[in-house]
């Protein structure tokens, strides 16, 4: 059976399934009723200097789609609330109650280095395993000069994390906000400040419905409302791409995958994309915390049927075919298959081609019967048709013997700067 | 009015038989299973679990299947009911899981669940995957007396903590009635072997066939010889009609003809043109329409009381119906016509509750002609192999919460104990006693 067991950052725990700092980790009751439903470590809801903000009423806010609820979800929340003794009381009795599970702590002051070295001196004593840097809250702490505010520049990202190395022997987990154009900016920061991981996505800068009866954003508070940070499953291709960027651009550095994450498939994609281990939010609050137990036996069921005895043994196996756009094959070519036995006559493949892309499925009437024909001539292997079929497998795309070799964009004729062959 | 009495095998062609007794629910799709599974609200401390009387995580294990884990979702099931297979198809899951879930409440069309539950049971089954292993052998021994589902859940569970179980069965076969009961349609394609097959694989059991409790053993020779006894003997004696007269051709128990058909070729079994069944449960809807099933033209279930007190589910009821079954309340036998030392009617009186609330017989008769009565109003325990040496209640076996009956090393459940009778009850029973026993046991 294949073994989870995992070592981040060297930081062990039992398991790859890691609560990311928000309200699942916001003090010992929630964590060690995570603890008990198995989940391997903690990030602790970020840490502040006292005396503690303050939260609002009406605080999230979220997307259903399709009567599916919490597709997306935002939140105006700020760092914890509770006096900073509490917290690092507590987490000192949780780390040493569960020894076996990790548990780091996420900080966030302001920007001077006393302030860093005088929390990081107080977080090492309870025992805790690692901190995390929150430099990526969206919202609030960023007005306050804190958060996204240092994320966003890259040299306050260096800066502040050789802060921390140099005042704590503790590992040292960059957490990046994906409010910034070039991600590798904020990873690369990270590692010349000395950073032993990082770990991403925090939050997406957003608002996430219109009340068009109060005329305000939500969530509203007493008739107004104000951005706030994004995640659940929508934020997932996101993330998917900043980890595999900084995997593939950065490598070495290892990752923590945060983002949509709420079952063993979706943790498996982002280690497939180089991530070492996996955090969750979102989905443990929609759900509560027992989602961990599919989580862990829907790996090891895969890993086993896959033959894959540790997570090592696939972490970062998808990063060598993450490739830049003009290494893609220009050769390659597909078109669209419908296997008539499996239509259920929707549609739905037609009305897409036709209407938006490139009219190769006709809509036909043999005999009374509705019939959907693909023009191969015509289709140009876009995927939209078999992305649209309600019926799995019907819409197959069928790799097209073409006759000639693999020709990429630097190459090709039409390539104004284009290379020449080598010969 | 005496017609010539008209009993034959082989009403119908083969294929029209095949047909009538293959699987009366065809399994879900995956792709039906996917959109019934993502269908769930996942609820925390989800009703249906409480109302799954082996508390099988329902919410766990259809989450696993939206997410394609089916091993998992498997092993959830099995994990709190080794029988989860046939539980899958024979549970009245309209009166337990499925009426709980929230879905009735919110639009009157619950979760799937049995039909999700076998979607995953199945699957494992057929990748011939063993979910258990057994710990270390212990060397404690453990007899159980009965292969049905009751006797088996125990075995199970013993043998996955390690200790030897041999299983006394009176009966040629294992599974009791899940072999020689439960509908033909419900548990199509051999599948109640095919289960037993799969939880015997866990080793560490043994079944003694054709050895009866009372005859070939007894309840003091295997305390002697054992650590720990469990009794799991189901009900084998049927009640008395209680009309006058003795034993008639034509004229038998409803669960003998089951077991009959269970057991034939659908051509060789012998069923009347016109049958009448007595009672009001499982039995009774389930001879009825399988007597119809193998073409029997006129088929009329009487029962004394009405609708709402048949221990037979209203979607049970609405089977038989579609099935050309007529119920008809309110009436009890009086006598049974012969004619040429054969069953030619059955002659009932119509009840009415008194002002009592007693059920009363009025002075309106009727006749049914019938070449064929089935009864089916209840089944008994058979007490003689006890040697009168435990406390019983109601004529069952009395036990307490760990299925412990009055001797300390005697557990006893399914059938033969006080509780509704169903097979899921009957695994509960099994597993409650089986870690009852290993705490008692040790090892
Ligand atoms: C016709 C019919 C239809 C049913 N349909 C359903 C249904 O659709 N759904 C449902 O949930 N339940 C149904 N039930 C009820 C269900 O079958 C029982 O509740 C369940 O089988 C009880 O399990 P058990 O192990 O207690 O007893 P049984 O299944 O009766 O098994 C008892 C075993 O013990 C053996 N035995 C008995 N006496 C001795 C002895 N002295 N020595 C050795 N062995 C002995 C028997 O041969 C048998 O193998 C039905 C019952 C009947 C009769
Ligand atoms: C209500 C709420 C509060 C959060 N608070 C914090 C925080 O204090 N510190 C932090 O680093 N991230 C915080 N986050 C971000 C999460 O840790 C995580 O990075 C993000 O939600 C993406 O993961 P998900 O899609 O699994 O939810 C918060 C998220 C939510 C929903
Ligand atoms: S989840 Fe509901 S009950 Fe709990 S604090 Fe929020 S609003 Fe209140």
């Amino acid at each position: 059976m294949a073994d989870l067991r995992s070592s981040f950052a060297g930081i062990a725990s039992p398991n790859p399934f890691w609560l990311a700092s928000a309200p699942p980790t916001d003090k010992a009751y929630n964590v060690v009723r995570a603890f008990r439903a198995g989940w391997g470590g903690v990030v602790w809801k970020t840490l502040g200097e006292d005396p503690p903000i303050v939260n609002v009423s009406s605080r999230y806010g979220g997307v259903s789609y399709n009567g599916v609820r919490m597709a997306g979800f935002n939140n105006i929340e700020l760092i914890t609330d509770r006096p900073l003794q509490v917290n690092l009381d507590e987490i000192r009795q949780v780390k040493r109650d569960w020894p076996d599970r990790a548990v780091v702590v996420s900080l966030m002051v302001p920007c001077t280095e006393e302030s860093w070295q005088r929390i990081l001196a107080r977080v090492e004593e309870t025992g805790c395993d690692g901190v995390e840097l929150n430099f990526g809250c969206p919202h609030g702490m960023s007005e306050r000069n804190m958060g996204a505010a240092v994320g966003q520049v890259p040299d306050y990202v260096e800066m502040v994390t050789r802060w921390c190395k140099q005042h704590t022997r503790m590992p040292v987990i960059v957490k990046l906000t994906p409010n910034v154009t070039n991600i590798l900016a904020s990873a690369e920061a990270a590692r010349r400040g000395g950073a032993d991981a990082v770990s991403l996505i925090n939050t997406v800068q957003s608002i996430v419905s219109v009340d068009l009866d109060l005329m305000a954003p939500n969530p509203v508070v007493d008739g107004q409302g104000t951005h706030g940070g994004y995640c659940g499953p929508a934020v997932k291709p996101i993330a998917l791409r900043m980890v595999a960027d900084i995997a593939r651009d950065s490598p070495g550095l290892p990752i923590s995958g945060i983002g949509g994450i709420s079952t063993w498939r979706d943790a498996a994609e982002f280690i497939a994309l180089g991530a070492g281990n996996v955090q969750v939010c979102t989905a443990a609050m929609h759900h509560g915390f027992r989602i961990v137990d599919d989580m862990i036996d829907g790996l090891v069921n895969w890993m086993d049927a896959k033959g894959y005895a540790a997570t090592t043994q696939f972490q970062g196996r998808a990063v060598r075919n993450y490739v830049h756009w003009s290494d893609l094959n220009l050769n390659y070519r597909t078109v669209a298959r419908i296997d008539q036995d499996l239509c259920i006559r929707c549609g739905l493949c037609h009305v897409g081609c036709e209407d938006t892309s490139h009219q190769a499925i006709a809509a036909l009437r043999i005999d009374g019967q509705r019939r959907y024909e693909v023009i191969d001539a015509d289709c140009v292997g876009c995927n939209l048709c078999a992305l649209a079929c309600p019926v799995d497998g019907c819409i197959t795309m069928v790799r097209q013997d073409v006759g000639v070799p693999a020709l990429t964009w630097d190459r090709h004729p039409n390539n104004p700067m284009r290379k020449e062959a080598a010969e | 009015m005496n017609e010539v009495r008209d009993v034959a095998a082989g009403r119908l062609g083969a294929a029209e038989l095949a047909a009538n007794f293959a699987d009366m629910h065809p399994p879900l799709t995956p792709a039906q299973a996917v959109v019934e599974a993502n269908r769930c609200y996942f609820c925390h401390d989800a009703p249906c679990i409480e109302a799954c009387p082996t508390g099988i995580d329902v919410p766990g294990f259809i989450r696993r299947i939206a997410t394609g884990n089916l091993r998992g979702s498997a092993q959830t099931i099995l994990d709190a009911n080794i029988m989860g297979g046939s539980c899958a198809r024979v549970c009245p899951t309209e009166i337990l899981c499925e009426r709980a879930c929230v879905h009735t409440a919110q639009e009157g069309q619950p979760i799937r669940i049995g039909a999700l539950q076998r979607h995953a049971t199945d699957w494992l089954m057929e990748q011939e995957i063993a979910p258990f292993t057994r710990a270390t052998p212990t060397g404690r021994r453990v007899a159980v007396v009965g292969a049905g589902p009751a006797g088996l859940a125990c075995a199970h569970r013993l043998a996955r903590h390690g200790h030897d179980v041999t299983i006394y069965e009176a009966r040629p076969k294992p599974g009791g009635l899940n072999e020689y009961g439960i509908a033909a349609y419900k548990l199509a394609d051999e599948f109640a072997q095919r289960e037993v097959a799969f939880i015997l694989s866990v080793g560490g059991i043994i079944i003694e066939y054709d050895k009866v409790l009372g005859r070939d053993v007894t309840l003091q020779g295997l305390r002697r010889d054992f650590d720990a006894v469990f009794l799991g003997i189901g009900l084998a004696d049927t009640k008395p009609l209680g009309v006058p007269g003795g034993p008639l051709a034509g004229v038998r128990d409803a669960v003998d003809f089951i077991a009959e058909l269970r057991q034939a070729p659908k051509e060789r079994v012998e069923v009347g043109r016109r049958v009448v069944v007595i009672g009001g449960g499982n039995t009774a809807i389930d001879a009825a329409t399988q007597a119809r099933r193998l073409g029997a033209e006129d088929v009329t279930i009487v029962y004394r009381r009405g609708p709402g007190q048949m221990t037979a589910t209203h979607a049970e009821q609405e089977w038989a119906q579609i099935n050309g079954v007529r119920i008809r309340h309110w009436a009890a036998p009086l006598r049974v016509l012969e004619h040429d030392g054969a069953v030619s009617a059955v002659a009932f009186a119509r009840t009415y509750l008194g002002a009592d609330g007693r059920l009363a017989l009025s002075e309106d008769r009727f006749t049914l002609a019938a070449d064929m009565v089935l009864k089916a109003i209840g089944q008994a325990l058979i007490p003689g192999p006890l040697d009168g040496a435990m406390a019983m209640f109601d004529g069952r076996i009395a036990v307490d919460a760990d299925r412990r009956t009055s001797l300390a090393d005697v557990f006893a459940g399914g059938d033969c104990v006080p509780g509704p009778d169903l097979t899921v009850n009957a695994v509960q029973d099994g597993k409650l006693a089986a870690e009852a026993i290993h705490r008692q046991i040790g090892g």
